[in-house]
């Protein structure tokens, strides 16, 4: 009769409740690291934020007591990550309509989606040699080496396999009565792409790239041997040619400085950095899961 | 009629239309192309750029560890074995964790709200730049966690793992930060892969009797392994090759030391910290080390492709 109730001391009940409360232990530690990376970065950088820090430069590392400012920095984060996508973004949304719309699957596309997903997995820092080799060795940019040219370059390797992977799958979401009606009343491909296809498909397409872009601004290693590192402002398009700071690589210069007003600074870099990559992630997840709901109803 | 005709003949496509059709699906021919020019540029740059370094050096690179710029004397052992210990390991502690995270997010143990919510933070883990966390690491988490190696060395410095005294920045930081990087990694991938396997199968063990453990344990997992051990390889890539949280971590140092209480290296902190400023054949010996580096990720990364086109689910 007691067979039919259930019973807390039998073995199996027993080893469910143990292994649950494993499962949920993980869980606790798996989330642990984010908050405590986001309160720390909210509190420790969040007290460096005041005006000076957005307008004027870095001092280099002394005896100084006032650190400066981020400006050449957070500007140079932004011109790299632009140079970055003006490169691969066009690149990477031709090869993935390629993939998507022409190729039928042969050994070819195959072997590019392969070649896509080898390319992801390529450690940051190899994209750095790489362009260092090609580059910043060679002096081939009208003589300059170490350029925000070059670290744009660097970075645009490592987001060119992400605007191609959502190109691909952003392409091939979207229905073939689509394709056949526009072609039916005699489109030619190239219009049905561009006036179809490409629009319909532009939300998620948008979203992949920019969280590309997101990841993309605060990757370091490519940059420190392509980009380096400057403490002035940016005054022209002649500056491109120069080395050029960005926030990441000051986070990892003033990281290992022995000072605290430098310490300082790549906290408060560190604030900016993180708030906007995570405020682009939960924006788009937002947004995606709004489009999720509307495309069911 | 006659207008109508013209009307008609107006709409023929015009010669240049085709030749722009046929021009644009070149065009992203070329471009698709690019991915594996700058794949091929990559492994052919990095080899030829070493290669006076593995002239001179050979295989005994790979297993000497002097890295001697002024004797000019190289051998990456120490930066390769850390490399090898530092991603595995960290590896070693993701799996479970990540698993298990990745079954209390697929299993109904609480609403889904709160599931929901611990998925995206550890999605949301994934999208912290590697710089900030290496910064994190050296101001809380290795004050934090002091204590803990210095009890480590004396319970257990007879394991010649933990036989040094702990230093400041050491080998067992830059695992610690690992498992951070990598948990979102393998999280995410066992949950979709857990997602994946069908509900027949769970209802079927239910039928029979089976407890939820004994399901998860002897139907879904044994399912799922495929996937979780693409993502688990793909995790390790990933180690390896990471560079700015460990470089900033795990203390730069070129002596061998087996204990993980000592400051280590890594192929990857070795390029960050020396390709600024290296000159000579010492550049030749960096590019040897970042091929072997390459090498290394890219095995891994085709092994774990394969092995999800070749096992993945069946059902």
């Amino acid at each position: 009769m007691n067979s039919l109730y259930y019973q807390k001391k039998l073995s199996r009940n027993v080893v469910d409740k143990f292994f649950t409360s494993l499962s949920v232990f993980c869980a606790l530690i798996a989330i642990l690291p984010l908050i405590f990376v986001v309160t720390y970065i909210l509190i420790k950088g969040g007290a460096q934020i005041n005006p000076d820090l957005f307008a004027l430069e870095p001092n280099p590392p002394g005896d100084d007591l006032d650190a400066g400012g981020i400006n050449p920095a957070l500007i140079g984060t932004l011109v790299i990550t632009t140079i970055a996508s003006i490169i691969s973004i066009p690149v990477g949304v031709g090869g993935g309509i390629y993939l998507a719309e022409y190729s039928k699957g042969g050994p070819f596309s195959k072997f590019i989606r392969f070649g896509v997903n080898v390319l992801a997995g390529v450690p940051s820092i190899i994209a750095g040699v790489f362009i260092y080799a090609l580059i910043v060795s060679t002096k081939i940019l009208f003589g300059s080496m170490y350029s925000g040219l070059a670290g744009g370059m660097a970075l645009s390797i490592l987001m060119l396999p992400t605007v191609i992977k959502t190109t691909d799958e952003g392409l091939k979401l979207v229905p073939n009565e689509l394709r056949y009606a526009s072609l039916g009343i005699g489109a030619s491909m190239y219009t049905t792409v561009l006036k179809i296809t490409l629009p319909t498909a532009f939300r998620s397409i948008a979203t992949g790239v920019v969280l590309g872009i997101a990841r993309a601004a605060g990757e370091t290693a490519p940059l420190i041997f392509t980009a380096l590192f400057s403490y002035y402002y940016i005054t022209g398009f002649g500056d491109l040619f120069y080395e050029m700071g960005s926030l990441a690589v000051l986070i990892y210069n003033f990281a290992l400085e022995p000072y605290d007003a430098q310490n300082k600074l790549a906290w408060a870099a560190s604030f900016i950095l993180v708030l906007s990559i995570l405020s682009v992630n939960i924006f788009s997840r937002i947004l995606a899961a709004f489009t999720e709901k509307t495309k069911r109803v | 009629m006659e207008e109508k005709l013209t009307l008609y003949k107006n709409r023929k496509r015009f010669g240049i239309e085709k030749n722009i059709d046929v021009i644009f699906k070149n065009t992203t021919l070329v471009l698709s192309s690019l991915v594996a020019v700058v794949l091929f540029g990559i492994i052919l740059v990095v080899f030829f750029q070493s290669f006076e370094s593995f002239s001179r050096y050979g295989l005994n690179f790979l297993v000497t560890s002097e890295w001697n710029p002024v004797k000019d004397e190289y051998g990456a052992f120490t930066a390769i074995y850390g490399t090898l210990v530092t991603s595995l390991l960290s590896l070693l502690i993701t799996i479970p964790l990540g698993v298990g995270t990745a079954i209390f997010i697929t299993e109904d143990f609480v609403p889904k709200f709160v599931r929901e919510i611990v998925g995206s933070f550890v999605e949301l883990l994934a999208a912290i730049p590697s710089v900030v966390l290496g910064l994190w690491a050296i101001f809380v988490m290795e004050p934090f966690l002091r204590d803990f190696f210095v009890f480590l060395h004396k319970f257990f410095g007879w394991i010649p793992l933990f036989s040094s005294e702990p230093a400041g920045r050491n080998s067992l930081l830059a695992i610690t930060i690992l498992v951070v990087m990598l948990l979102p990694i393998v999280t995410s991938i066992a949950r979709d892969t857990l997602n994946q396997v069908p509900k027949k199968l769970r209802n079927a063990a239910y039928g029979i009797g089976a407890s939820r453990w004994k399901t998860i344990f002897s139907v879904i997992l044994p399912a799922a392994l495929s996937g979780i051990m693409a993502g688990v390889l793909l995790a390790l890539g990933r180690a390896m090759g990471e560079t700015m949280a460990v470089t900033m971590i795990i203390g730069n140092s070129n002596v061998f030391s087996w204990s993980l209480l000592s400051p280590g290296y890594t192929i990857s902190s070795m390029l960050a910290n020396q390709f600024g400023e290296a000159d000579g054949s010492q550049v030749s010996s960096l590019f040897y080390a970042a091929f072997v580096l390459m090498i290394l990720s890219l095995v891994v990364n085709i092994f774990a492709q394969w092995l999800v086109k070749k096992f993945s689910l069946k059902y």
